[in-house]
């Protein structure tokens, strides 16, 4: 029965890996860098597992570690959503040709 | 009830981030698109607080609080050219949040700690496996991160760096990773064999990106970028967890798709770059250097520039990581302002891997407002260079370098380049005639249609649009 749950973990993660193709192919060269910094953030989703770390009924090591990912994980998810909508702000396609902004 | 609640949460925040992503397709929608994924990861911390095993918040607050007032500062505070120090860094804490909530859940596990109790620990294999592919890829991505942070903020030398028996050594760690975690888990309570688990694969990290040559960092950054992904992954089979599964296995995809992009803009396989780049060409590189061109170059100053620019009426403008360094991008979208007025049409062409990361290029002219739609990707453009009146080079070498189409001894020959020589004219900012990153001479600057325009891309620049207004008035 172990065995078959991690079977299911594994068929979720090819096929996740296949959407994941899909999905990144169609994103433009010009929008690289944003792609990096939001799935970054994405990838903070480790989160999840540090809260459980942190959260424990009693206080041990494993609290520690949780921890100290939660403030890595934290970083990663507020810095990477933040820097990557920054970015996107200024994605800006002018009304008219040759603006005349200084 | 609660675990439905929460395990359904987590697919709408499985849903979010997948169209997160597909809203990236576009700029018009990337900022929405980045928005849902915000929330998708919202939904799932909110979803993971109510887990009946979450009992203190304390820690959790303490934690979260200093991180997000970290990442606050480093959003605001990182300027557009240090993008990929900070993509860099983020990888970084991704693979380290990774290592960390393994080793943590291995303690949890083990019932010999901190008191041996005696009950015999038994580990499932499935998640012996998926703590020691965490440890490995997440202390690989949190160090390497940090050293390409290094490098790309001139605290690590940008240059390959090379040292004795350098792959062999590296195998012989990865191999020792690999021993250690078959030995856990047929003694998964020895903890001293998990820490040093631990401790190679840090090293690991920085022994795989120190050789890395600058001008790869977008191939080692979008390489790092894959990994954070793929330790998120590893860490939900530790928890079995499909939502860290999916997003892993998306940010994954992404860095591998990426970094296939950035490779084969060199014309250079994965195993080239991550063994250490051209200079590994080693022996013969110093043998080029024989071909040394005789020819002259013809330098330009802004003046004569100018009158030139004033008699055009199409410009591309090809930028390099030159402009970043001389955060030339404000400087360039006046002059782009002062020709448009006069009637030229100015359009850039970006090569794939100008710059530090993937995309580098087309942030930082975003930033000084140029609109996306006249940044052009190479194979968009390269048709368009023959019917050009002139073309600028600002800080861009090896990709413009002609000798990639012909050369066969040359290190880049194959490599897809701009093809700016078909233009009139080109002129070429640079500071000096060094080479470029691949340690050649670029035989462009001695073309009759060349003109050298020296000096620092942003006073360069900022020159020639005074000179071009001040002929305006």
């Amino acid at each position: 029965m172990e065995s078959f749950l991690f079977l299911m973990h594994v068929y979720v993660f090819v096929l996740a890996i296949f959407v994941g193709f899909e999905l990144i192919t169609k994103v433009p060269p010009t929008l690289h860098t944003p792609l990096m910094s939001g799935s970054n953030a994405i990838s903070g989703i480790t989160i999840i597992g540090a809260i459980l770390s942190a959260g424990l009924e009693q206080f041990t090591i494993s609290t520690i570690l949780g921890m100290i990912a939660v403030i890595f994980a934290m970083i990663n998810v507020v810095g990477g959503f933040l820097v990557t909508d920054r970015m996107l702000k200024m994605f800006k396609k002018p009304s008219r040709p040759g603006s005349e902004r200084k | 009830m609660m675990r439905i609640a929460i395990e359904l949460t987590y697919l709408i925040s499985s849903i979010l981030f997948i169209f997160g992503i597909k809203y990236l397709s576009s700029p018009k929608t990337a900022r929405k698109g980045n928005l849902y994924a915000a929330i998708g990861m919202f939904l799932a911390i909110a979803a993971t607080l109510l887990d009946q095993e979450v009992l203190t918040f304390e820690w959790i607050i303490i934690g979260a609080i200093i991180g997000s007032f970290i990442g606050i500062l480093l959003a605001v505070k990182t300027p557009m050219t240090g993008m990929p120090q900070m993509v860099g860094m983020l990888n970084g804490f991704g693979g380290g949040a990774s290592t960390l909530v393994a080793l943590s859940e291995y303690f949890k596990l083990n019932p010999n700690y901190p008191v041996d109790t005696g009950i015999p620990f038994d580990l499932p294999v499935d998640t012996g496996i998926a703590i020691v592919l965490s440890l490995l890829i997440g202390g690989v991505t949190f160090t390497g991160s940090m050293i390409a942070f290094g490098k790309l903020q001139g605290l690590v030398t940008g240059k390959v760096v090379k040292y004795p028996l350098q792959h062999p050594f590296n195998l012989f760690l990865i191999l020792l990773v690999l021993a250690g975690g078959v030995f856990i888990l047929f003694n998964p309570s020895n903890i001293i064999i998990v820490l040093i688990i631990t401790f190679i694969s840090l090293v690991l990290g920085v022994l795989l990106v120190l050789p890395i040559g600058g001008a790869d960092m977008p191939v080692a950054i979008s390489l790092l970028n894959s990994y954070s992904g793929l330790a998120g992954s590893t860490t939900g089979f530790v928890l079995g967890n499909n939502e860290l599964i999916i997003a892993g296995a998306l940010v994954g995809a992404s860095g591998i798709i990426l970094t296939n992009i950035m490779c084969k803009a060199m014309n250079r396989s994965l195993m080239n770059v991550v063994m250490g780049g051209w200079a590994s060409a080693g022996a013969e590189g110093p043998a080029v250097e024989s071909k040394i061109h005789k020819g002259t170059v013809k330098s330009v100053d802004a003046e004569e520039l100018a009158m030139l620019l004033e008699s055009i009426s199409s410009l591309i403008i090809v930028p390099g990581y030159g402009m970043a360094v001389g955060q030339a991008q404000h400087a360039v979208r006046d002059l782009m302002n002062v020709l448009e007025k006069k009637g030229v049409k100015v359009r850039f062409a970006i090569h794939p891997v100008a710059g530090r990361m993937p995309g580098h290029m087309n942030v930082l002219l975003a930033e000084a407002q140029v609109p996306y739609d006249k940044l052009l990707a190479m194979e968009d453009i390269n048709e368009d260079f023959s019917n050009t009146d002139a073309v600028i080079v600002i800080g861009a070498n090896d990709v413009v370098n002609p000798a990639a189409r012909h050369d066969q001894s040359s290190p880049i020959y194959g490599m897809p380049i701009l093809n700016v020589d078909y233009a009139k004219t080109v002129i070429i900012n640079k500071r000096s005639l060094n080479v470029g990153y691949a340690g050649i001479d670029n035989e462009l600057f001695f073309y009759p249609n060349a003109l050298m325009y020296f000096g620092d891309s942003k006073s360069a620049m900022s020159e020639l649009v005074k000179q071009l207004s001040g002929a305006n008035s």
